[in-house]
């Protein structure tokens, strides 16, 4: 296998950019459904701000994943099939109410936030470079999320109770986060990417202390889901990139 | 149904760069100061305009009368205090 | 000592102060007519661009490339914040945004009827940045100096941002235009579609509109709708040429003598009945609104109480 800059292979190097690209575009996405439906304008502009700096988070990443084999951003968001994505489960769940979306946000950007910092110092430096910028982004979008979670907890009777519900929800997804894959493993081995388990700790801790401030209960259940990273994914991937990719399919080879 | 349970205005300050004062730039719409600077900084700086910025609660601020006071212009009403007829006295009265 | 304040006396000087060119503040007496106008453009502007949202939102999910996913996204959010900031200029009037919104969606304020129009192909994205923020931007730089002042500076912020509008939408469309036979296809039937709304935008002719008077002498209107739609045409068929698309015009010529290009009749029916509620989209598109001010009661409702208990915990501590 070819090494790249720091020691690693081109392949692990696309799986590891590939995973987190495809995390940033399909959160975006979904992020992007909100549209013209948010609780309120001002919360409108949040959740474009943040699609938008997710969605470029995922070209950029995308972009260094599709450069091995010559395959650009386009070509690997609109030509691959769900079971070529990368994404973790929880960031394909759909929206639900503005709870369940929240409870996603604050979920994955405290984990990517920690992840960037990793990364940012890490040995490979595009992926640092791409790290660095994202990761002023990811700790905008925690303090975002943070804040509602807290809102939401303690505001009234009915917002508590759908907090509890999303949570429940989403929980079982949030074991994937930190279950490496062989790629992953031979990434931090090199120094390019953190080791997962560095950061269940701080990550865990984080979402603890926003729940007992949020007056919310971690559930019980243990969180076994996982299989996004390997392709296995549940059934609402596919209909989001149907819909992501109909209409570029439909012109194989124009461009836009 | 909605209209008495709009969250408060806020008033939006912006230091366009280092060695500027902070200029008012518009208002939005907060529950609270938390969530009020980050509705700003998604409002009013999503072009990069901007390094530091200030929300004050709208009711908190306080308006000194309107520079005009030509013809066109009323004295304004919050002091009318200011102004004799303000007080009743008896009709019969010299004061 | 009551002075000249008669009704009569104040709004001559009112008149006086406007043909001075002084703009008005949300502090100054104005005459009752002018408040309420006032409310009634700003208010109708500002659900344009919250209601305007939803023929592009359409297409964000299905962008063809993620560059253009990027761009509508951004294009769509910057309309979310011109309703904002036209919804605060409305407030100095005192009327709230949560009352408007009411009067929007129970059908007693308007919205500009161009939006009452479907988004067939991805196409539309491209016609609605050429020609219907083309016209919107012809009608707001002329907006920028307006008489009343809020107005007028959120026009300003307003026309700063729609720079990239036009532009982007007339760059999506020069790509299909030279792109494969479908593409140019698709692109000229969005052009045939959008073309003649996007002239109605400038609304009834001169010689029906019959606020347009008072609404001139005001300075709150500083250009005619017919003017307007002049401008616009003029500026327009060039670019169409540029473009390889045709106008859906055959009368469309340039007139030496006016100096102007002529173009042939507006079907002001079709206006009417579209304005009139029976366009295409006019129930989907107040639905859609409903719904979101509906379904995020809550979550207001819930910051609102999470912030009743801070500030009574503050003064408790
Ligand atoms: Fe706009
Ligand atoms: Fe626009």
């Amino acid at each position: 296998m070819t090494a790249g800059v720091a020691g690693l292979s081109v392949v692990d190097l696309r799986e590891v950019a590939l995973g987190l690209g495809d995390d940033c575009l399909v959160l975006s996405h979904r992020l992007a459904e909100w549209t013209t439906h948010a609780p309120e304008l001002e919360e409108e502009m949040a959740l474009a701000n943040l699609a938008l700096d997710l969605l470029g988070q995922a070209r950029s990443l995308l972009t260094l994943a599709g450069e091995a084999d010559g395959r650009d951003e386009d070509q690997l968001a609109y030509w691959r099939d769900d079971r070529d994505f990368r994404n973790l489960l929880l960031l394909e769940q759909p929206n639900g109410d503005f709870a369940v979306t929240m409870t996603r946000q604050v979920l994955f950007s405290t984990f990517q936030e920690l992840l960037y910092r990793g990364m940012a110092a890490g040995t490979e430096p595009r992926l640092a470079a791409i790290a660095a910028k994202g990761v002023m982004e990811a700790r905008y979008h925690v303090e975002h999320a943070r804040l509602w979670v807290q809102r939401l907890g303690r505001g009234t009777e009915e917002s508590h109770r759908r907090m509890g519900q999303a949570l429940d929800l989403l929980w079982p997804y949030t074991q994937e986060l930190f279950k490496p894959t062989e790629s992953w493993s031979r990434a931090a081995d090199q120094g390019a990417v953190p080791p997962l388990s560095s950061i269940e700790e701080p990550w865990r801790h984080s979402i603890e202390s926003l729940m007992v401030d949020s007056g919310l209960e971690i559930p019980g259940f243990p969180a076994w889901q996982s299989g996004g990273r390997l392709g296995r994914h549940s059934e609402h991937l596919g209909h989001l990139l149907a819909e992501m990719q109909h209409l570029h399919r439909s012109h194989p080879n124009a461009s836009w | 149904m909605s209209h008495s349970e709009d969250w408060p205005l806020w008033e939006v300050f912006l230091r366009g760069r280092r060695g500027l004062s902070h200029q008012h730039v518009g208002s939005l719409h907060a529950p609270d100061p938390e969530l009020a600077l980050q509705n700003a900084r998604d409002l009013y700086t999503r072009r990069g305009e901007g390094v530091s910025i200030w929300v004050v609660r709208s009711t908190e601020v306080h308006a000194s009368d309107p520079d005009d006071q030509g013809p066109l212009f009323d004295p304004p009403s919050d002091k009318a205090y200011r102004h004799p007829t303000f007080y009743k006295v008896p009709e019969d009265l010299q004061l | 000592m009551p002075p000249t304040n008669s009704d009569e006396s104040r709004d001559l000087a009112f008149q006086e102060a406007i043909d001075a060119d002084r703009t008005v503040e949300p502090r100054d007496w104005m005459p009752e007519r002018y408040r309420s106008t006032m409310v009634r453009q700003i208010a109708q502007h500002a659900h344009s661009e919250i209601i305007g949202m939803q023929p592009e939102g359409n297409w964000i999910t299905r962008a063809p490339s993620l560059r253009r996913k990027a761009i509508l996204l951004a294009k769509v959010q910057d309309e979310a914040g011109h309703g904002l900031y036209l919804y605060a200029a409305a407030e100095t009037l005192g009327v709230g945004r949560g009352e408007l919104t009411e009067l929007l969606i129970t059908g007693r304020q308007k919205y500009s009827s161009i939006f009452n129009y479907p988004t067939l192909t991805w196409a539309d994205v491209g016609a609605i940045g050429w020609l219907v923020d083309g016209a919107a931007i012809t009608n707001q730089l002329a907006l920028t100096k307006t008489s009343y002042g809020p107005y007028a500076r959120a026009m300003v912020r307003i026309c700063r941002e729609e720079s990239f509008h036009q532009r982007q939408g007339f760059e999506l469309l020069a790509e299909l235009s030279r792109g494969t036979r479908a593409q140019h296809e698709m692109a000229q039937d969005a052009v045939n579609r959008w073309w003649w709304p996007a002239l109605m935008m400038f609304g009834p002719p001169d010689s029906e509109s019959p606020n347009t008077a008072q609404s001139m002498a005001w300075k709150i209107k500083r250009v005619s709708n017919d003017d307007l739609r002049q401008r616009f045409v003029d500026m327009t068929v060039p670019q169409s040429r540029a473009l390889g698309l045709d106008l859906p015009d055959s009368q469309l010529r340039w007139n030496e003598a006016r100096g102007h290009y002529d173009f042939g009749p507006i079907d002001w029916e079709e206006f009417r009945q579209v304005v009139g509620g029976h366009g295409a989209c006019n129930a989907q598109r107040i639905a859609v609104r409903r719904a979101a001010d509906e379904g995020g009661a809550w979550v207001r409702e819930a910051a609102r109480a999470w912030e009743v208990r801070q500030q009574s915990r503050t003064s408790a501590a």
